[in-house]
């Protein structure tokens, strides 16, 4: 912190300051948690049969509860996986449509992106799952199960919209100079686009992605409110009814998702921090993440 | 579109609840993402921490964790409101590590250069912060702060879906699976609900942006 | 209470060369009875039966979250009373239940799959009604449930439904989208007073931390969670509706229906022992009799 634009690196009176404020602070925090603790044991949220199928190799339900888990946890990193791969190339190729197309053709374009990005990722899910129940529409040529290709596709609508922002972001603040000399050597506009602009754009876009991905596994839970899919937070769910230990259950599986996601998000940050040293495209990269906040 | 047109009040009062929803969540999350922001920015190690730490759990959980946690955790703490109080504090919880994030953001897009020269003119701790350091701040921060009020906005149709809003999301929830309508029209009927809270307050935005935008 | 499954589960993971004999005992497992399974049954061709029994598997829709009737195990395989009466049909077509596929249907899809032909039938606590009934066939009913109220055992405020609107601050909880949910909603004062969850369990949990005052669905079902309980939670007052479980199949298959109910009035001691091993384990749940099926149509 001793680059704060705040304040100076603290002298010996402002460290005493910190330290009897550290000291208050810590007191205080630690008697909330302590309070919060003391309330669990008592409404008996520590007793061990809660926590024992979670913690305890030796009992039966071990074994079962964390093969659940692990399948859930697949079903959950797939649909992910697929919704980040899809929502690039649909995000990538309505992104350089705004871009290249003309007024009449960006219309629909426009209405598209901005459609989808209005409307709340569980509402794009319902609509999804409901009109290819609805309607009828035969996904089962396509493999696993039906829950995940509605997850995948309600999560794609959203994201590509997404990253097809952080795309234009990206392409928005490279130097005009770029496309400028590159026109100027006699390329065509989609020459430009594709041979210059793009590939410094997705340099720039790396982070963003990252983090998008972030926002990706963490929307796959919302399929467990429409429990049309049983990814890892519905297994948590399930498990939960099992073992009558939803606390407990929900602990383990936010745990997860937690570690996971800030593994992601360290990863992101890494990324940021290579490519704005090795290029001087610090603000590129700061205008792609921002283009869009990863919520 | 009978469905719309016969359930209009529905929609109506669903569409007020989620409007409701929004603007507490909203006051709520700037009141708390400022105060977290205002920890992890101080000169106290352990503020510091506690906000770095309220940031990554809450930031990597998804929201309908953080729902289910508030709403069946905090009665077993013995602090019991009703389900639209703990719907609204969850968002709110969630949206304030997106708060706090960009605000962070903004103070550091303040280049150090600022504070040093407003010191160097002889002000002080104080006046350089309101005069210099926060007012430049605050102004980059709108754009980012807005994104994440907007998506927070979205983000309520979650807190229906969890099952204690009575909202837009509930009430398309009721009208399709309880009283059988076809969920084509009701489900256009909550999207334009919600595409008029987002789309309007986008434009809202963007006038803000235009008004405090400065050149860098 | 749930170790019931080791030895099942023990048996799973021994290995491969034991899976032939165990698929040699049939692969029951030891906490259900064992269903039998009709070798080669002759139907008339052209009907659902001889189909499936020609195919010798079928897809069966059930819930996975409803304790007692449909829910999901820890060994990712759904049990209950619908589990073990879809079993004893399937049984009387020849179709053994390892060769089941097991289809989650929850509420609002149920006469979407059937219509589709995704599933050969549906049971999954599916309230016999009118409306339903328009757009598939019921077979049966196999059952017939009562909603009832429970609240805290300490709670003498709430006799009856009728309560309700004298106490409006009081808080009535159930399912999204399930009939209780509707029918309670005539006895409020104000729609706050109802809240609404995904499943009984989140219900259960919100009783016990007082954060609602009643849980209404079904009687077995709140039988069930009265006697997890330990003496925290009571029913109170009469059942005030009649729901009679059906089991959905294609609309206007009449032979199929006529079947199914032929097999559930031939089968009635299999279907007091599924009832027994499963929501009958409940303490205070009433063994129920096998209802009359009603005509089909």
């Amino acid at each position: 912190m001793s680059t704060s634009v705040l304040y100076d690196a603290p002298g010996p009176r402002a460290r005493r300051r910190s330290r009897i404020g550290t000291a208050i602070a810590l007191l205080v925090l630690g008697t909330l948690v302590m309070l919060a603790v003391l309330r669990l044991v008592d409404r008996g949220q520590f007793d061990y049969e809660l926590w024992a199928p979670w913690i305890d190799p030796s009992t039966d339900e071990f074994p079962l509860v964390w093969g659940l888990v692990g399948d859930g946890l697949r079903a959950t990193l797939v649909a992910a996986a697929l919704a980040i791969a899809f929502s690039l190339v649909v995000g990538v190729a309505l992104g350089t449509a705004r871009m290249m197309l003309g007024r009449a053709g960006r219309v629909p374009v426009i209405a598209f992106i901005e459609l989808f990005r209005g409307l709340p990722v569980v509402i794009t899910l319902v609509i999804v799952w409901r009109f290819f129940e609805e309607l009828d529409l035969d996904i089962s040529a396509l493999p696993g199960e039906d829950g995940l290709w509605y997850v995948v596709i309600g999560l794609t609508l959203y994201n590509s919209v997404i990253i097809a922002e952080i795309l234009r972001a990206g392409v928005a603040s490279l130097p005009r100079g770029q496309g400028e000399a590159a026109m100027a050597v006699g390329m065509t506009r989609w020459q430009v686009m594709r041979t210059v602009l793009l590939p410094q754009a997705f340099r720039v876009m790396l982070p963003a992605l990252v983090s998008q991905l972030v926002v990706i596994l963490k929307d796959t839970s919302l399929a467990a409110l429409l429990a049309f899919y049983t990814e890892l937070l519905r297994r948590g769910n399930l498990i939960a009814q099992n073992l009558d230990n939803p606390i407990q259950s929900l602990f383990v599986v936010g745990s997860i998702f937690i570690l996971i996601n800030y593994a992601l998000s360290r990863v992101a940050v890494w990324l940021e921090r290579r490519l704005s040293r090795s290029r001087g495209s610090d603000a590129a990269v700061k205008a792609a993440e921002q283009a869009v906040p990863a919520t | 579109m009978e469905a719309v047109t016969d359930n209009l009040d529905l929609y109506w009062s669903g569409f007020l609840r989620s409007l409701g929803i929004c603007l507490w969540a909203m006051v709520g999350s700037l009141a708390l993402g400022t105060v977290i922001a205002a920890c992890r920015v101080s000169p106290v190690p352990a503020l510091q921490g506690f906000g770095a730490a309220w940031v990554t759990l809450l930031r990597n959980c998804p929201l309908t964790v953080v729902l289910f946690f508030v709403a069946f955790g905090l009665p077993e703490l013995g602090i019991n409101a009703s389900y639209y109080v703990f719907g609204v504090g969850a968002l709110i919880l969630y949206t304030s590590a997106f708060v706090c994030e960009a605000l962070r953001a903004g103070i550091n897009s303040v280049s150090a250069g600022q504070a040093e020269a407003a010191r160097a003119i002889g002000l002080t701790f104080t006046q350089s912060l309101s005069t210099v350091v926060l007012p430049q701040a605050f102004r980059s921060s709108v754009p980012p702060v807005g994104s994440v009020i907007i998506a927070m906005f979205k983000n309520s149709a979650v807190v229906g879906a969890f099952g204690v809003g009575r909202d837009l999301y509930s009430l398309s929830e009721r009208l399709t699976s309880s009283q059988g309508l076809s969920f084509i029209p009701v489900l256009t009927g909550v999207a334009i609900g919600y595409l008029v809270i987002t789309l309007s307050a986008g434009a809202i935005l963007a006038l803000v942006e235009r008004k405090v935008a400065i050149a860098r | 209470m749930r170790t019931r499954h080791t030895s099942r589960t023990r048996a799973a993971v021994v290995g491969a060369a034991l899976a032939l004999t165990l698929a040699a005992c049939g692969g029951g497992s030891d906490d259900t009875p064992d269903v039998e399974v009709a070798e080669s049954p002759e139907f008339e061709a052209g009907t659902t039966m001889a189909e499936i029994a020609e195919r010798g598997t079928m897809t069966i829709g059930t819930k996975f979250d409803q304790p007692g009737f449909g829910l999901l195990n820890l060994e990712d395989v759904p049990e209950g009373f619908d589990v073990e009466v879809a079993k004893i049909i399937a049984g009387a077509m020849g179709v053994a239940e390892d060769d089941i596929t097991w289809e989650e249907t929850p509420s609002d899809i149920r006469e979407q799959v059937i219509e589709d032909g995704a599933v050969d039938m549906v049971v999954a606590t599916y309230t016999i009604n009118e409306e339903r009934a328009e757009r598939i066939t019921f077979a049966g009913p196999y059952y017939v449930a009562g909603q009832m109220l429970m609240v805290n055992a300490d709670n003498e405020d709430i006799t009856s439904p009728e309560d309700l609107a004298s106490n409006p601050d009081a808080k009535v909880c159930s399912v999204t989208g399930s009939t209780p949910a509707e029918n309670i909603q005539q006895y409020l004062a104000n729609p706050d007073q109802l809240v609404l969850f995904d499943v009984y369990d989140k219900c259960a949990d919100a009783l016990s931390n007082g954060q609602v005052d009643v849980v209404t669905t079904d009687n077995v079902i709140l039988a069930g969670f009265v006697s997890e309980s330990d003496g925290e939670f009571k029913l109170v007052g009469e059942q005030f509706t009649e729901e009679p479980y059906g089991i959905g199949i294609e609309k206007g298959d009449v032979a199929f229906c006529e079947f199914i109910n032929e097999t559930l009035q031939e089968n009635e001691d299999a279907y007091l022992e599924a009832w027994e091993a499963t929501a009958g384990q409940v303490e205070g749940a009433e063994t129920p009799e096998l209802p009359e099926p009603a005509p089909c149509a």
